[in-house]
C-alpha cells in the first residue's frame, strides 16, 4: 500500500478515466510508463497528479511514444514490478508488437485500454476496432460497461494476471467516452481493503534477483517455440479458473458480482443480441421494454473476451430462436468476430438459431433504444419464420444504400 | 490590396479549431504566401501532416494533403518524394510529433537529406492532448504529466537537425510573419532536407501554469529567447545558454539530395553508369 492514504468517500462520481487512475494508484503500481492520447489521457493525467501530491509510492515516466511505453513496462515487468499503463486506438496499434513481447515473457501488466476507432479516417470517439487489434496477442480482454466497472475489474485484473497458475497481462477495455469521460456513482474501497485484495506483488524470475540471472525473451526456433507458445495458451485456458476465484472473492467482498458472461432477461430469452461495452447497459433498457410488451428478449456480453467463455456462452443460447451478433468494429472482409465466436460456440451444441451479423456504432455513431428495439423486432420476425429476413450481414446506422452480405 | 487567402483554403473547414490567439494561424498564413511568392501551383504542393493541433494544416490548406498518423509525416513524405521527385513536399509537425514519437523519421530525413520542407511548429508542450511534457519542454516548467516541476532534458531542434545531416537549417518565430514567410520560401527553394523550426505560443496549454496566461505574455516570453544569429554569434556561451539564435543557421547547397542520388542508383541499373563506389563521395566514412 502507498504510504500516503487517500482519503475516498464510499460512493465517489468518478468518470471511467478516473475509476482506472484510482484503481492503479490502490494497486501500489511500482511503474507507469505512458503517453498521452486521447480519450485515455486523463488515466496517467490523473494519476501524474496523484504522484504530485505524493499519493504514488512508485515511479511515473512519460516517454516518447506508445511503443516506448509499453517497452518501458514490459522492462519493468520483467526487472520484477507490479506494472500498469493506459491507451487508446493508434496508441494501441503502436503497442502492439511489445503486446506479443509482454505475453511471451508472462508479464502481468495490467492496460486500461480506452477503446477508440482506428484512422484513417483519423477519429477519437469509441467503437472496438483496437480491442479486436489485440485480440490474439496472448492477453486476458475484459470488457467493461460502466466507470463503475472499470473500478472493479481494474483491482481485479491485478489480482488475476498476478496468480502464479496465471502470469499474463490484463487488458481492461472501456468504451471511449461512453464510459471513459461519463461521470457516474462508483461504490469505492478504502485504500487498505483494496490493496489487501490484490494483495503484494510477487516478482517471478525478475531481473533484479542477481543471485539467480535469468534471460527473458530469447530466441527460440522449431526446437522449443511451439512448447513456449502452447504452454502460454495453456495458461490462458487455466486463467478461467482464477478468474471465476477472483470474481468470487471480490462479490464476498463487495456484494459486486461478475460473470465470465454477463445476461440480462435471458431466462426465458427466444430473441437475443450479443454485444460488447457500454451497448449492454441500453440493451437493458430495450430488454424491460420489450418484456413488458411480450417480447421474450435478452442481451449477453462476453465479460472476457479472452479467453473466449464458449461453452458458457452456448449453454445460455440453448433456446433462444434468434440471434443478432453486433460487431462494434469494421469485419475487414468477412463476418463480424463476435459472429464467428458465437457461430464457433454453437456449431458443436444441438442448439440452431437464427444467426446475423450486425455492423453498428463505428467511430462513436450512437447505438440508441429505437434502434436496438427495430433490432429485436426483426428477430422476432426471424425467430417465428426460423429463418433470416435477409442477409447473414448488414450495417446498422449508417447513410447510403442499404449494406448487406452473405446469403444464408 | 490585402492578400486573398480563400484560394488556398478549404473554406468549408474555417473556422479553425485552433484556441483564440494560436500562433499555427499566423504560420499558416505566412506558408500560404510563401507559396504564392513562389508561384507554385497548388497542385504541384503536397502538404503532410501528422497528430496534434499543427496537424490540422493538411485539412485547411487546398492542396495535395495527407494527414498522417503520430509523428510519421517524414516517412510518409520520403514516400511521396521518392514516388514524384517533381513535387513540392512540405511536413507540417509539433514538437511532439516530429521530436518524441516521430523522432527517429526526423533524423533519418535529414541523413538522407531527401528534398522535403519539414516545418516544425514548437510550442514546448502537447497542446491537443491538455499540456504534457514534450521533448522542447523547458526543465522546471509545469505540466500534467510532470506537476512537481519538468525534470526531462530538451532537445535543441536545429542542433540535432544540423548534426543529422539536414543541409538548410533555420529557426523563426510567429512574432515577425513577414521574416516568416521569406525564410519559409528559402527553405522551400532550397534542394535537400530543409528544416524549419517555428516557435510559437500555446498560452492555453503551457502558458496558463507558467506564469504567461495570455498569448501576449507567452509571445513575449518567445521574444525573450530569441535573438538573431548575427548577434548570438557574439554572445560568450554562458550568455547563449537560454537564447535561440533566429535565421538560417545552415545552408549547404553542396550536399547531394537523396532523389538525384537514387538517380545514380537507376542509371547504374541501365547501364548508364558503371556502379557506385566510394569514388562517388567526398566523405568516405
Amino acid at each position: 500500500m502507498n504510504s500516503k492514504v487517500m482519503d475516498i468517500k464510499k460512493i465517489e462520481v468518478w468518470d471511467g478515466n478516473m475509476a482506472a487512475s484510482q484503481a492503479f494508484r490502490q494497486a501500489d503500481v511500482d511503474v507507469v510508463a505512458a503517453y498521452p492520447i486521447t480519450p485515455s489521457t486523463p488515466v496517467v493525467e490523473n494519476y501524474a497528479t496523484f504522484e504530485a501530491n505524493g499519493y504514488i509510492d512508485g515511479e511515473f515516466v512519460m516517454v516518447e511514444s506508445e511503443h516506448a511505453a509499453m517497452s518501458a513496462c514490459v522492462g519493468a515487468a520483467a526487472a520484477g514490478g507490479r506494472v500498469a499503463t493506459a491507451t487508446s486506438s493508434q496508441g494501441f496499434a503502436l503497442m502492439v508488437e511489445v503486446l506479443y513481447q509482454a505475453a511471451g515473457m508472462r508479464l502481468p501488466i495490467v492496460l486500461a485500454q480506452v477503446n477508440r476507432a482506428l484512422a484513417a479516417p483519423l477519429n477519437v470517439n469509441g467503437d472496438h476496432s483496437d480491442m479486436y487489434l489485440g485480440r490474439d496477442s496472448g492477453w486476458i480482454n475484459v470488457s467493461t460497461f460502466s466507470p463503475q466497472e472499470v473500478y472493479d475489474l481494474t483491482l481485479c485484473a491485478f489480482k488475476i494476471g498476478e496468480h502464479l497458475d496465471v502470469r499474463l497481462p490484463v487488458n481492461i477495455n472501456q468504451d471511449g467516452f461512453m464510459s471513459s469521460h461519463t461521470a457516474q456513482n462508483v461504490r469505492t474501497l478504502d485504500d487498505k481493503t483494496a490493496c489487501d485484495f490484490i494483495g503484494p506483488y510477487q516478482a517471478v524470475n525478475a531481473m533484479l534477483d542477481f543471485s539467480k540471472p535469468v534471460t527473458h525473451g530469447v530466441q527460440t526456433e522449431e526446437d522449443w517455440h511451439f512448447e513456449h507458445k502452447a504452454k502460454q495458451h495453456d495458461a490462458m485456458m487455466r486463467s478461467r479458473k482464477v478468474i471465476d476465484e477472483v470474481f468470487a472473492e471480490f462479490k464476498a467482498l463487495t456484494g459486486r458480482e461478475y460473470k465470465a458472461v454477463e445476461s440480462y432477461g435471458m431466462e426465458d430469452a427466444e430473441v437475443a443480441i450479443v454485444a460488447f461495452g457500454t451497448t449492454y447497459e441500453t440493451a437493458k433498457i430495450v430488454v424491460d421494454n420489450l418484456k413488458k410488451e411480450g417480447i421474450k428478449a435478452g442481451i449477453i456480453s462476453p465479460r472476457i473476451f479472452r479467453p473466449f467463455p464458449l461453452e458458457d456462452i452456448a449453454a445460455q443460447l440453448q433456446h433462444v430462436k434468434a440471434i443478432a451478433c453486433m460487431d462494434r468494429s469494421a469485419p475487414g472482409g468477412s463476418v463480424g468476430a463476435l459472429y464467428n465466436e458465437i457461430a464457433g460456440a454453437l456449431f458443436n451444441s444441438p442448439a440452431r438459431p437464427v444467426l446475423s451479423n450486425i455492423i453498428y456504432g463505428l467511430g462513436g455513431r450512437d447505438m440508441t433504444v429505437s434502434t436496438l428495439t427495430e433490432i429485436y423486432k426483426d428477430l422476432v420476425k426471424e425467430a417465428a419464420s426460423g429463418k433470416l429476413n435477409g442477409t447473414i450481414q448488414r450495417f446498422v446506422g449508417v447513410r447510403g444504400p442499404e449494406l448487406t452480405y452473405y446469403n444464408a | 490590396m490585402a492578400f486573398n487567402y480563400d484560394n488556398y483554403l478549404r473554406l468549408e473547414k474555417m473556422p479553425t479549431l485552433w484556441c483564440w490567439g494560436c500562433g499555427d494561424g499566423v504560420i499558416l498564413k505566412a506558408f500560404i504566401r510563401a507559396i504564392n511568392k513562389m508561384g507554385v501551383d497548388q497542385n504541384d504542393v503536397c502538404v503532410v501532416s501528422g497528430i496534434g493541433c499543427s496537424g490540422r494544416f493538411s485539412s485547411y490548406v487546398d492542396f495535395n494533403t495527407i494527414h498522417t498518423t503520430h509523428g510519421r509525416t517524414v516517412a510518409y513524405a520520403t514516400g511521396v518524394k521518392l514516388a514524384r521527385p517533381d513535387k513540392l513536399v512540405v511536413c507540417v509537425a509539433g514538437d511532439g510529433d516530429a521530436l518524441a514519437i516521430g523522432g527517429n523519421h526526423t533524423i533519418h530525413g535529414c541523413r538522407r537529406n531527401i528534398d522535403i520542407t519539414m516545418i516544425i511548429i514548437n510550442n514546448f508542450i502537447y497542446g491537443l492532448t491538455n499540456s504534457q511534457t514534450s521533448p522542447t519542454t523547458p526543465q522546471g516548467m509545469w505540466t500534467v504529466s510532470q506537476k512537481a516541476g519538468n525534470i526531462d532534458p530538451t532537445f535543441d531542434t536545429c542542433e540535432l537537425a544540423i548534426a543529422s545531416g539536414a543541409s538548410f537549417v533555420a529557426r523563426e518565430t510567429m512574432l515577425d510573419p513577414k521574416k516568416l514567410e521569406k525564410v519559409l520560401i528559402k527553405a522551400m527553394e532550397h534542394k535537400g532536407f530543409s528544416m524549419m523550426e517555428v516557435l510559437s505560443n500555446c498560452h492555453i496549454n503551457l502558458g496558463r501554469k507558467n506564469k504567461m496566461a495570455s498569448a501576449m505574455e507567452n509571445l513575449e516570453w518567445i521574444d525573450k529567447i530569441t535573438i538573431s544569429k548575427k548577434k548570438y554569434d557574439a554572445l560568450s556561451e554562458e550568455e547563449q545558454l537560454n537564447l535561440f539564435p533566429t535565421g538560417v543557421l545552415k545552408e549547404d547547397t553542396e550536399a547531394r539530395e537523396y532523389c538525384d542520388m537514387y538517380k545514380d542508383i537507376q542509371d547504374a541499373h541501365q547501364g548508364k553508369r558503371g556502379k557506385i563506389t566510394q569514388d562517388d563521395f567526398k566523405k568516405k566514412i
